[in-house]
């Protein structure tokens, strides 16, 4: 038998509406193998989106899922990283209209993920800065560490809805239905080994954008004052800094 | 990185719910073993985990997603991991499956099955030589369970002990799927056993399963959620008395019990083997 032709109609009738019609699936036992891969993804999917889950539930989840799963399933063994398109996907959900805040929901839940994989780097401490004399600042170039993530929503309170699902804290929870409706931004990352978040403003998350291409901190700070001229960026850079947002410029040093 | 190497007997599958307990659990020969594809990260709490793990046990790196058995070559981004993983940790032990789970570029989390061809033999003998280069050592292949009659040209025993033959692989003899697979298709799991090529054998694995919601007992699921059956005792009794006492592993992923369950369940293991150790062949 040609292994070629056997894979074939084997995914065919791994993925078909109907698959008693295919040969292979008469046999009971061909069940076993279409639960086993369906509900692999769907696990995967539910473990890699647990704000999502909380918001939605957990049965229209996993009917979501099952939708994304049959039509894209996991590209990685890697299961960690399944459903790097399930944002774009709920965006495009029909079911999924009325929860305009789902799609950016699942994106935090993806950052997560993101910063909990990521490599391992120094912090740079504020005290190291210090040491680095004032006229020397404006042309250092600080690179966010590898585990930071961040991102600005315009016109949504997302990082307040995302922080109360993925934690599932009662209290955050229950302040939900009277949070002003504006524009919020997150700042993952991970001091410790264990992910952590707080709300970044549009200003701070600019100013990463900017350090992240690689501009010196001045600038970074000519952008980031260009966008948003209110902004106080030596207060900032404190902020940033003493979050941990920030590895050693230069890896080999010890600052 | 700190790593302890001591003789390996019957290990389980380590679960992040069990870390703490599997940790600091004691007991002459215990080894834990974990899915790779877990590890595969660029840093972070997992890695720093399995090292603080790796520092206390030895490990086995039991892969579930080569696709060794498909029609595309492994996928190389994956080995190259897979390698990394093997220098770091240095796992005791390293396996993989007679199956397939990746098509058309998509990965399809499931050991899927395929018919055993003379070509079949070619290609994952190729395969393995390749892995096992890129590795740096030998790896054992485990038998999948079975769930649908297909037309093989080999029977399992048979294609094992000639890929081990062709490829100097090692066996890993799943002990739960050979139940499994001889309930759903109708031949004598004794008998499977009894033509297994022992001596290739590295690795058991002893799992729980459980009945098809549908078919009930006529078709049997490698759910291992659940404690090893009788059968399943009976049968790893059988083999270890002909072959002798091998690297035993208790799987369990699902409805996880206290840790203190999967222990008892290993002291049993250990139990049988030691009686089997003490018979003279």
């Amino acid at each position: 038998m040609n292994t070629g032709t056997f894979e074939r109609d084997f995914l065919a009738a791994l993925w078909a509406d109907a698959p008693e019609q295919q040969a292979l699936a008469a046999q009971p036992g061909f069940a076993i193998y279409r639960n086993t891969v369906r509900k692999g993804c769907i696990d995967a999917l539910e473990a890699n989106f647990p704000a999502v889950v909380r918001l939605v539930g957990r049965d229209w989840f996993r009917a979501a899922a099952a939708r994304h799963a049959s039509a894209a399933p996991p590209d990685d063994a890697r299961l960690l990283h399944y459903g790097r398109a399930f944002p774009a996907f709920l965006a495009g959900f029909a079911p999924a209209a009325g929860l305009p805040w789902l799609p950016a929901v699942a994106m935090l839940d993806r950052l997560w993920t993101e910063s909990h994989a990521a490599a391992d780097a120094p912090v740079l401490s504020p005290a190291a800065l210090a040491r680095i004399a004032p006229e020397d600042l404006q042309a250092l170039h600080l690179p966010p560490h590898p585990a930071a993530r961040w991102h600005w929503f315009d016109g949504a309170p997302i990082h307040s809805i995302w922080s109360a699902n993925r934690s599932g804290d009662a209290q955050a929870l229950a302040a939900l239905p009277d949070l002003p409706w504006r524009g919020e931004g997150t700042l993952l990352l991970r001091p410790a080994q264990a992910v952590t978040w707080q709300p970044l403003d549009a200003a701070g998350c600019a100013f990463l954008d900017a350090c992240r291409r690689g501009a010196t901190l001045g600038d970074a700070a000519v952008d980031v004052l260009g966008r948003h001229p209110d902004a106080d960026v030596a207060a900032l850079l404190a902020l940033l800094l003493q979050a941990g947002a920030f590895t050693t410029p230069n890896p080999h040093a010890t600052p | 990185m700190k790593t302890i190497d001591a003789p390996i007997s019957v290990g389980l599958g380590l679960k992040p719910e069990h870390f703490d307990a599997a940790l600091s659990a004691r007991a002459p020969g215990l080894w834990f073993e974990v899915h790779p594809e877990n590890y595969m990260v660029d840093g972070g709490p997992r890695l720093a985990w399995l090292e603080a793990m790796r520092a206390r046990h030895p490990l086995s790196l039991h892969g579930v997603s080569l696709s060794l058995a498909g029609e595309e070559e492994p996928d190389a981004g994956h080995l190259r991991r897979l390698a990394a993983l093997v220098r770091r940790f240095e796992p005791a032990l390293m396996s993989e499956h007679l199956a397939w789970s990746r098509a058309g570029g998509r990965y399809l989390p499931d050991l899927l099955p395929a018919p055993r061809s003379d070509a079949l033999l070619r290609r994952v003998a190729d395969r393995l030589d390749a892995v096992q280069n890129a590795l740096g050592r030998q790896v054992a292949i485990e038998n999948p369970s079975h769930y649908l009659r297909l037309p093989h040209a080999w029977d399992e025993a048979g294609f094992l002990r000639e890929l081990a033959r062709r490829s100097g692989c090692a066996l890993l003899l799943d002990i739960n799927n050979v139940h499994v697979s001889a309930r759903n298709l109708g031949f004598d799991a004794g008998d499977y056993l009894d033509r297994f090529p022992a001596q290739a054998v590295a690795e058991i694995h002893l799992a729980g399963h459980t009945p098809d919601p549908v078919h009930g007992e006529a078709l049997l699921v490698d759910s291992h959620d659940a404690p090893v059956a009788e059968a399943v005792w009976a049968l790893y009794r059988r083999f270890v008395e002909r072959a002798g006492p091998r690297p035993t592993l208790i799987e369990r992923d699902d409805r996880l019990p206290p840790f203190g369950e999967l222990m008892a369940e290993r002291d049993r293991a250990a139990s049988i083997a030691a009686q089997a150790a003490a018979v003279p062949a």
